[in-house]
C-alpha cells in the first residue's frame, strides 16, 4: 500500500462540511488545515455554497485539482458512497472519521467498505477514527486548534487503535519534550492495519522509534506483526490495554487456563524484541530513551550520584524491573578512587551506586562517568543529578553528554524539571541525551533498551 | 509433515472430540516426542500379560473417551508390582464410565513439568512450558513463546520459569536432562505447527523429567469442534 499521499499531502478535502454549523467537526478539520497548514484544503458539501469566502465544492470530483487525501465525515450510509467517488476522482487516499459501523453493528457497511477500497487498491484509515497528524503538514484531528497540543516534530510515530489515548499521549509527549513523526488514529482499522503501518513506517526517513497502542489484533495478525517488528532496525513499543480475563470462561485445558490472552501477548512480545510498555508513563519514557538510543542492553546499570539516598532508591526500582546493577571491580573503582577530588576521595562509596555525595565538583562527574563508560561491567548509566549541589555548575549536563558522544555507552539522566534547572537540561538534551523528571522515569529508560533485547 | 499414521489417529478421534491417551502417545511417539513404553489391554489376561513385558513396576490408567481428567475420576493406579495387583486394578477401572480398556505402562520417575500448546486467535500456535502434576492450576508458574520454536527460546522459557533452579540442580539434586528436554520441546513445536488448523489445544501433563531423560507420561489433545475446511469463515 502506497501511503505517500495520506500522510504527506499537498491538497486535501474535507466531505461533510456544514453549512450552518462551525463546530461541526469536519469544519473544525477544514479551519484547522485550512488557516494554519501548508496543504491546500477544499471543503465539500453536496448544497455547495461557500465558508467564509471560500468555494464548497458540491462533489470530489468537482475540485479542480488532483485530491491527495479527503477526510470523510458523512453520515455511515453515505460513506461507501463517498468512497467510490473518492476512487473515480484518483484521491491518493481517505481518512473516515465517522462512526457507525462495524461497532455500532454494522459490519455489513463496514464490509461494503472494504471491498470497494480493496478492488480499487484505495488505501483509508479508520472509520470510527481521528485520522492523523502529521507536524508542520496537516492534521485531521477534530479538536478545536486552541485546545490542540501538538509536540514538536521528532522521531517518534505512534499509531493507536483508540482516538483519546492518541491525543493524551500528544500532550504527555509535549511536555516531556519528545518529538513526533506522524500520529494516526486507526479506529476500526478496517483496511489499513497496525502491520500495514509497521511496514510503511520501518523504512519512513523521519520516524525512528514506533509505537502502538492496541486493544487487540485481528485474527494471526499478531503473528506477522511481531516477525515484522523483530526484522524492524527501529524499536518498537507496544501499549496494550484489555489485560484482564473478560470473565472466567470455561476452558478444558490447563495450557488454556495458563496462557491467558494478555500473558499470550506480553511473553511473545518479549520473544521478538518489542519493548511492552505496560501503562502510559512507560510508554513517554520508552519513546524519549528509544529515540536517543535505538538499541537494546543486557541492563547491567552503574549508578551515578551525588546522594545516597537517590542512589538506594535507584537500586530498588532497577531491581522491581529486573535490572542488574553489579558490583563494579576493583580496577574500576580504582580508576575513580585515584583522581577523585582530594576532599571526596575518602568518602565517595564507589561500589555501585558511585555516590559521590554532596561535596563532588563538575569533574569528579565527569571522571566517573568517562570511567564507567570504558568498564564492561555496566552497559547503560543512569546519572541522578542533583542541581542544587554546591560543586556542580549549570554546565555538567553538556560536559557529560561529551563523554556520551566521545563513548557511545547510553546514559540516562535524571533531573529535577523546574525552569530553574532548565540550563542542565538542555545541557543533555540537545546533546540527544534523556532527562527524566523522576527517580523512575530514568530507570524506565534505561528498561526500556533491556526491553528491546529479544528473549 | 503428518503422516498417514498420524492422520488415521486423528480422524478416529473427531467424535470423541479429543485424542485419548493411548492414541495421543502414539501420535506424539511417530513426531520423536519420547513418551513411556505402554501398551493396551482389553482383557485382563492381556493386562497382566502386557506389565509383564513392560515389567514392573508400572501405571495402569483407564482408556475412556468420557475422561478428559483421569485423576479427578480416580481412573490412575500407580506403582504397581505383581500381576494381582493388575487384576485388581483391571476389575476395578473397567467400571468407570466409557472404559475401552487398560493402559498398561512403564514406571517413570522425575521432576513434573507441563508442556502445551494452543492456537492463539492473535498469534496462532503457541507453546507452554511450566512446573506440572495435579498443582498445575495452584502454582501457574509457566512460560509461552510462539512455535516454531527455536533453541534459544526454549533456554529462556526454562530460564523464565520461577522454579527453573530445581531443573537445574537444586541443593545437590542433579540437574534434569535439559537436552532431552530441549529436544521434546523442540520436536512437540513442530508437530504442532502441523497440527494447528486441526487442534484446539495439547496438554503434555504431566512431563516427567530426570536426569536421564524427559518423557510425556500423560497427554491429551483437543481437537477443533469443526473441520479445518470449514473453519475459515
Amino acid at each position: 500500500m502506497d501511503f505517500t499521499k495520506l500522510f504527506e499531502p499537498k491538497t486535501m478535502a474535507v466531505i461533510g462540511v456544514s453549512l450552518t454549523n462551525d463546530r461541526h467537526p469536519a469544519n473544525v478539520i477544514y479551519y484547522k488545515n485550512h488557516l494554519r497548514y501548508p496543504v491546500k484544503v477544499y471543503p465539500v458539501n453536496p448544497h455547495g455554497g461557500d465558508l467564509q469566502g471560500e468555494e464548497v465544492y458540491p462533489h470530489i470530483g468537482d475540485i479542480p485539482e488532483k485530491v491527495d487525501l479527503a477526510v470523510i465525515a458523512v453520515r455511515a450510509e453515505q460513506v461507501p458512497g463517498i468512497t467510490e467517488e473518492c476512487v473515480r476522482a484518483g484521491v491518493g487516499g481517505g481518512a473516515v472519521i465517522s462512526g457507525g459501523f462495524a461497532e455500532t453493528g454494522r459490519k455489513d457497511l463496514q464490509d461494503r467498505l472494504v471491498a470497494i477500497a480493496r478492488e480499487s487498491g484505495f488505501p483509508f484509515i479508520g472509520p470510527n477514527c481521528l485520522g492523523l497528524y502529521s507536524p508542520k503538514c496537516v492534521d485531521t484531528f477534530f479538536i478545536p486548534n486552541e485546545r490542540t497540543v501538538r509536540p514538536n516534530q521528532g522521531g517518534v510515530a505512534m499509531v493507536s487503535q483508540s482516538g483519546g489515548v492518541l491525543v493524551d499521549q500528544m500532550v504527555k509527549f509535549a511536555l516531556e519534550g519528545v518529538g513526533m513523526s506522524l500520529a494516526v488514529s486507526i479506529g476500526n482499522k478496517a483496511f489499513v492495519k497496525e502491520l500495514d503501518l509497521l511496514r510503511y513506517l520501518i523504512v519512513d526517513p523521519s520516524t525512528k522509534v514506533i509505537a502502538f497502542y492496541v486493544e487487540g489484533f485481528g485474527k494471526n495478525e499478531g503473528r506477522e506483526f511481531v516477525q515484522t517488528a523483530r526484522q524492524s532496525p527501529k524499536p518498537v513499543i507496544v501499549l496494550k490495554a484489555g489485560k484482564s480475563p473478560g470473565g472466567a470462561m470455561a476452558v478444558s485445558s490447563h495450557t488454556a487456563s495458563l496462557g491467558g490472552d494478555y500473558k499470550v501477548f506480553s511473553e511473545i512480545l518479549a520473544q521478538f524484541g518489542v519493548a511492552e510498555a505496560r501503562n502510559e508513563f512507560e510508554l513517554v519514557s520508552f519513546c524519549e530513551s528509544l529515540s536517543c538510543y535505538p538499541r537494546s542492553i543486557e541492563g547491567n546499570i552503574g549508578i551515578i550520584t551525588g546522594s545516597g539516598g537517590h542512589g538506594a532508591m535507584a537500586v530498588d526500582l532497577c531491581s522491581n524491573q529486573g535490572l542488574q546493577v553489579p558490583f563494579l571491580s576493583e580496577s574500576v573503582r580504582q580508576q575513580i578512587r585515584e583522581k577523585l577530588s582530594p576532599s571526596i576521595q575518602s568518602i565517595a562509596s564507589l561500589g555501585n551506586p558511585v555516590d559521590l555525595t554532596g561535596s563532588a565538583v563538575d569533574d569528579d562527574f565527569v571522571l566517573a562517568t568517562s570511567v564507567l563508560s570504558k568498564a564492561a561491567d555496566v552497559d547503560c548509566i543512569v546519572m541522578l543529578l542533583l542541581p542544587y549541589l554546591p560543586g556542580c555548575t549549570m554546565d555538567l549536563g553538556a560536559r557529560l553528554s561529551q563523554v556520551y558522544r566521545r563513548e557511545g555507552k547510553p546514559i540516562v539522566a535524571y533531573v529535577p524539571h523546574v525552569e530553574r534547572y532548565r540550563m542542565l537540561i538542555e545541557g543533555f538534551e540537545l546533546n540527544n541525551v534523556p532527562v527524566a523528571p523522576s527517580i523512575d522515569g530514568a530507570v524506565l529508560m534505561a528498561e526500556a533498551m533491556r526491553r528491546c533485547q529479544p528473549c | 509433515m503428518l503422516s498417514q499414521e498420524m492422520l488415521e489417529i486423528l480422524s478416529a478421534s473427531k467424535r470423541a472430540g479429543w485424542v485419548v491417551e493411548p492414541e495421543a502417545k502414539k501420535l506424539l511417539a511417530l513426531a520423536r516426542v519420547a513418551v513411556p513404553r505402554f501398551k493396551v489391554a482389553a482383557q485382563e489376561e492381556d493386562a497382566v500379560r502386557c506389565a509383564r513385558e513392560i515389567g514392573y513396576p508400572v501405571v495402569a490408567k483407564a482408556v475412556s473417551p468420557k475422561i478428559v481428567h483421569k485423576s479427578e475420576h480416580g481412573a490412575v493406579v500407580v506403582g504397581i508390582q505383581a500381576d494381582e495387583a493388575v487384576r485388581s486394578a483391571f476389575q476395578h477401572l473397567r467400571k468407570l464410565p466409557g472404559f475401552t480398556g487398560l493402559l498398561v505402562e512403564e514406571m517413570v520417575s522425575g521432576i513434573e513439568l507441563i508442556v502445551g500448546a494452543k492456537i492463539d486467535y492473535q498469534f496462532g500456535p503457541v507453546i507452554l512450558l511450566g512446573m506440572g502434576g495435579t498443582g498445575v492450576e495452584i502454582y501457574k508458574d509457566a512460560t509461552l513463546r510462539m512455535a516454531p520454536l527455536k533453541e534459544k527460546d526454549v533456554a529462556s522459557m526454562i530460564g523464565g520459569l520461577k522454579a527453573h533452579a530445581l531443573l537445574e540442580g537444586y541443593r545437590g539434586a542433579e540437574p534434569v536432562n535439559l537436552p532431552s528436554l530441549t529436544q521434546l520441546l523442540l520436536a512437540f513445536s513442530e508437530l504442532v505447527m502441523d497440527l494447528q488448523d486441526r487442534i484446539e489445544s495439547i496438554d503434555l501433563n504431566p512431563v516427567k523429567c530426570s536426569a536421564e531423560t524427559c518423557v510425556v507420561a500423560d497427554a491429551r489433545i483437543m481437537l477443533v469442534s469443526r473441520d479445518p475446511e470449514s473453519a475459515e469463515t
